[in-house]
């Protein structure tokens, strides 16, 4: 018997390899940078990059630009690693919702092992970059925001409670408190209050989206509130927590934190979510086009709230510290 | 790699790319060159604006 067979991978690539061996273990990678950078979930990356800027801008106390830099930067690639890490993960219920079919693992361009190998390589870079470069919290939340996400959250909660989103919310609210803690090296109330606002801005808008991709999360088993629960019920939860999230909003102007102008922005805009909030709740059948504008009036909201922070309360400070 | 290589791989019982995958390996090579030279730039600014304080290490 031959020690060596020839094959071919789904590539093309002639494969020489001794008889007995999986096929797939000796296949090269076809996966190009873009796949690669997929992985990291370039659009919820932006989202954190934007709220940790606004962190490190709010916070009291100076930081260098490059060091500031440096911090985005990590926060940036923690980020997209639990993105890659979550891919890994999840690629087999990817595979079967339309809104994730295409993902690089799933579509087969990049191997469940190369988006480990990624994902766990720029974890370690990102948390030992940040507490040698900038200080030892920061990189420790951001540990702690990763292990989160792609532990608690992707491999545990995702697939076994409908309460996942609101849990698993936290993940994406730690990054304005990562940015926060790499100023001061602190946690304070003004961090928590920016942390709290993302973390009950996220069930409001991803229930939205769940009940108008109800069969899709159906198919991949995924218990979402809506297939568990209902849409009724799923409505309800929205507006509550939507009440919730309304008061925190404008927190940060009644107590004293901003200038009136967030004060405006922040009431007018969550009048609009509540309002918007009502309608999902109201509207029996089809609730998907309320859905639909609440989950995109959602993401406006919360950039709108961190956008003014930033204008009022971070811009002119940065503008002085990096002059000083 | 070119003719006389691959069918050195081939006697070897190595594996033979096609050119989709060289060029996805060339560029993901790139890749990785480029973040590492960016990352040394990064470690050597950040050397000069810590000065002697990039050794000092409070927890």
């Amino acid at each position: 018997m031959s020690l060596i067979s020839e094959g071919a991978n789904s590539g093309g690539a002639r494969l020489i390899q001794p008889t007995g061996y999986e096929p797939g273990l000796y296949e090269p990678s076809n996966a190009e940078v873009g796949d690669y950078i997929a992985l990291l979930k370039p659009r919820v990356m932006s989202l954190v990059v934007f709220t940790a800027l606004v962190g490190l801008a709010v916070a009291p106390g100076t930081i260098h630009p490059v060091e500031a830099f440096t911090a985005l930067l990590c926060i940036a690639v923690g980020a997209g690693a639990s993105g890659a890490l979550n891919m890994w993960f999840d690629a087999d219920i990817d595979a079967l919702m339309t809104r994730t079919q295409r993902r690089p693992v799933p579509s087969g361009r990049v191997r469940p092992g190369e988006a480990l190998a990624f994902g766990l390589t720029l974890s370690v870079f990102a948390v030992a970059v940040l507490g040698l470069m900038v200080n030892v919290l920061s990189a420790a939340l951001l540990a702690f925001t990763i292990f989160f996400y792609a532990v608690i959250y992707t491999m545990w909660l995702k697939r076994s409670t409908p309460q996942n989103i609101v849990i698993g919310g936290a993940a994406g609210a730690f990054p304005p408190m990562i940015g926060w803690a790499a100023v001061t090296g602190t946690v304070s109330l003004e961090s928590l209050l920016l942390f709290a606002i993302i973390f009950f801005w996220t069930p409001p808008h991803f229930w939205a989206l769940a009940i108008y991709k109800k069969s899709d999360y159906g198919r991949a088993g995924v218990p979402m509130l809506p297939n568990v629960a209902g849409d009724a019920h799923t409505r309800l939860q929205i507006l509550l927590y939507t009440l919730v999230l309304v008061p925190l909003g404008v927190a940060p102007w009644a107590l004293g934190y901003t200038s009136a102008l967030y004060g405006v922005v922040a009431m007018a805009t969550g009048l609009g979510m509540i309002l918007l909030a009502i309608q999902v709740y109201r509207e029996v059948s089809p609730a998907d086009r309320a859905c639909r504008h609440l989950f995109a009036f959602s993401i406006l909201y919360l950039f709108l709230l961190y956008a003014v922070l930033l204008v009022d309360r971070g811009w002119g400070g940065l503008i002085a510290r990096v002059a000083a | 790699m070119d003719d006389k290589q691959d069918r050195n791989s081939q006697v070897e019982g190595g594996i033979v790319l096609t050119e989709q995958q060289k060029r996805a390996q060339r560029s993901r090579s790139v890749a990785i060159a480029l973040a590492l030279a960016a990352l040394v730039i990064l470690f050597f600014i950040m050397t000069l604006v810590k000065g002697p304080a990039v050794l000092v290490r409070p927890i």
